[in-house]
């Protein structure tokens, strides 16, 4: 677990040790989130000052969301959780019993006050000629996708293929299947998360495709060479609902409980909204989302719970000991 | 050996010591692994069985401890080499050198893993010569391999250096002068010395490389059925909150880590014996 503290965090945390009224908030997030949250703190932290005249010192840690959650189920005290996955809040809920199980009602939009989607990277030039999911499991294209069983993103990557091999296969899950399958005997590697996957696909120069977050890939494709890579949006894929919850239980100990909530509802206002589009991730507000609807691509978004009854099932059927995707690799 | 417990001792301090000593260990060692133990124990015996024994899991013993095994197997003949050229001959740079050979230590394996990927990918510095001859390393069993090499040769060069700068050059002239050979000097002279702590830089070169995650998982491609190790099924386990399932794969990797490490000891025990009688 590493606990990221930002420069302006830093700085917050010099000054509040001088004024004695102050309160602390441990956010624990996933790893893209970093720069987000850099952001979103030193806003809140600004307003919270402005309305209550209480100095905020918001503290970041990042980590592969279930390893975060795991975290917080064996004790870190996380005020807050932003992970990729409700399935890993619902870890914290269960096992950890940290907060109540319907956490995810608490909050308008299931509790995720952005929402991001999976796509394609491709070489520049786009020399496969790849388009859309078809063109995943055409002999010759080489994939690149993290371990599903160990990165929460790649559970993601494949959802969204199933999905679409649903769809244009008239809900035969039969079929969708064995076009998984094809798609994932294209796959030369799976990283262990999310980041790495990225990294083989730029720097070790690997396949010729690679399904990422779609925040990801912008990042990608603006920090890294410029015009190495270029982004592919597919006609159809999953809306990747990020969740965040205040963890109750150690929050009410704490006296947290109510900036940790006002943190989190903080993110649904325009002015957090606007800070996630800066930072690609999809706003919820449609006035944002107006703002920016020139940055986001449009396409087909089919969410896990219309589409696979909701995560708990989708980990059941597919990412279990036994399930589908471990048939895939049977030898 | 009971009866050496009875025999009052010259040294002073043997019961506090001692008795420090287990306390030391039991904190440190017994107890997380008897917590682990009680942690696998949540599973009835059947299920432990088939959390153990699925078959990726056991693609992924022969995978971890196969390659873990090589790579002790190439460090040994390396490793002493290193060690034999740090000791016997003296040449600019042999501190700089000698220096270096702890590196792998140091540096964080994940550091190790992603500087090892990078050289031998198809683009990297090794990676580009490696492939037109139809060598695969990277995302393939030989990766694992090259990873666990890389990490476990300090093991064998710092516990054969030692015993290599005890032996005595006398001894080597004095086979020399009755007649011996370069060959059965070597044979006969100094591998006997040096075998003992062989095996011990092999034991603790193999117990590092089994138990090795950090590097390995960048170079290793993580297919399953082909280049999982160990390590990352007991993450995937717990990836899936099943902590009980996570152990008991600990658990077999432990008992079986256990088993090669005392058979090691014994080996090492028995060779040390004959050659004193």
């Amino acid at each position: 677990m590493r606990i990221h503290l930002s420069i302006p965090a830093l700085l917050l945390l010099a000054a509040a040790a001088a004024a004695a009224d102050k309160i602390e908030l441990l956010n624990v997030s996933y790893d893209p989130t970093r720069k987000l949250y850099e952001e979103i703190n030193a806003a809140f932290a600004a307003t919270w000052k402005a309305e209550h005249g209480q100095e905020v010192v918001i503290k970041q840690s990042h980590g592969g969301s279930g390893k975060q959650a795991r975290s917080v189920i064996d004790g870190l005290p996380a005020d807050v959780v932003t992970l990729a996955l409700a399935y890993d809040i619902d870890a914290i809920a269960e096992k950890g019993r940290l907060l109540p199980t319907d956490w995810q009602k608490k909050l308008p939009d299931n509790s995720a006050p952005y929402t991001s989607t999976i796509v394609f990277l491709v070489r520049k030039g786009n020399p496969k000629g790849i388009k859309d999911w078809d063109d995943l499991v055409k002999p010759g294209v080489s994939v690149i996708t993290p371990n599903p069983k160990t990165s929460g993103g790649a559970r993601w990557n494949y959802l969204a293929a199933w999905a679409y091999a649903l769809k244009h296969n008239g809900q035969d899950e039969a079929k969708a299947k064995a076009f998984v399958t094809a798609l994932y005997q294209n796959v030369p590697v799976l990283d262990s998360a999310a980041r790495g996957s990225t990294m083989t696909f730029i720097q070790r120069g690997i396949g010729d495709v690679a399904i990422t977050w779609e925040n990801e890939a912008f990042l990608a494709s603006r920090d890294m060479d410029v015009g190495a890579c270029e982004i592919v949006v597919p006609s159809l894929s999953i809306l990747a609902e990020p969740a965040v919850a205040v963890v109750e239980k150690g929050a009410k100990k704490r006296g947290t409980l109510a900036i940790a909530q006002a943190y989190l509802e903080f993110l649904y206002t325009e002015q957090g909204q606007e800070i996630a589009a800066k930072n690609y991730y999809r706003p919820r507000l449609a006035s944002v989302a107006a703002k920016h609807a020139a940055n986001f691509p449009t396409l087909e978004l089919v969410t896990i719970d219309a589409v696979f009854g909701g995560w708990k099932k989708a980990q059941e059927q597919h990412f279990a000991d036994g399930g589908v995707f471990d048939e895939i690799y049977k030898p | 050996m009971p009866l050496l417990l009875l025999k009052k001792t010259v040294l002073p301090g043997f019961g506090i010591t001692l008795g420090f000593s287990v306390l030391y260990l039991s904190l440190l060692v017994l107890i997380p692994l008897a917590a682990l133990v009680l942690k696998a124990s949540g599973l009835t015996w059947e299920q432990f069985w088939t959390t153990v024994t699925r078959p990726q899991v056991v693609a992924s013993y022969k995978l971890s401890f196969g390659a873990a095994f090589i790579a002790a197997s190439i460090n040994i003949v390396f490793g002493l080499l290193v060690a034999w050229v740090l000791v016997r001959y003296r040449f600019p740079g042999r501190k700089i050198i000698d220096a270096l050979v702890d590196l792998p230590f140091a540096l964080p394996t994940a550091v190790a893993g992603i500087a090892l990927t990078a050289l031998y990918a198809p683009n990297g510095w090794i990676g580009q010569w490696l492939v037109p001859l139809g060598i695969k390393a990277v995302f393939t069993p030989l990766g694992v391999v090259i990873a666990l090499t890389f990490i476990s040769l300090p093991f064998v060069v710092r516990t054969v250096q030692p015993v290599l700068e005890d032996l005595g050059k006398e001894v080597e002239e004095a086979a020399a002068s009755l007649g011996a050979n370069r060959w059965a000097i070597f044979r006969r002279v100094i591998f006997p010395e040096i075998w003992p702590a062989l095996l011990t830089g092999f034991a603790l070169a193999f117990a590092r490389a089994v138990g090795e995650y950090g590097s390995v998982v960048f170079i290793s491609g993580n297919l399953p059925m082909k280049t999982e190790i160990t390590p990352l099924l007991i993450i995937s386990q717990l990836e899936q909150y099943r902590y009980a399932e996570a152990t008991a794969i600990a658990v077999v990797m432990l008992g079986a880590s256990f088993v090669l490490l005392f058979a090691i000891n014994a080996l090492q025990r028995w060779t040390t014996r004959r050659r004193a009688m």
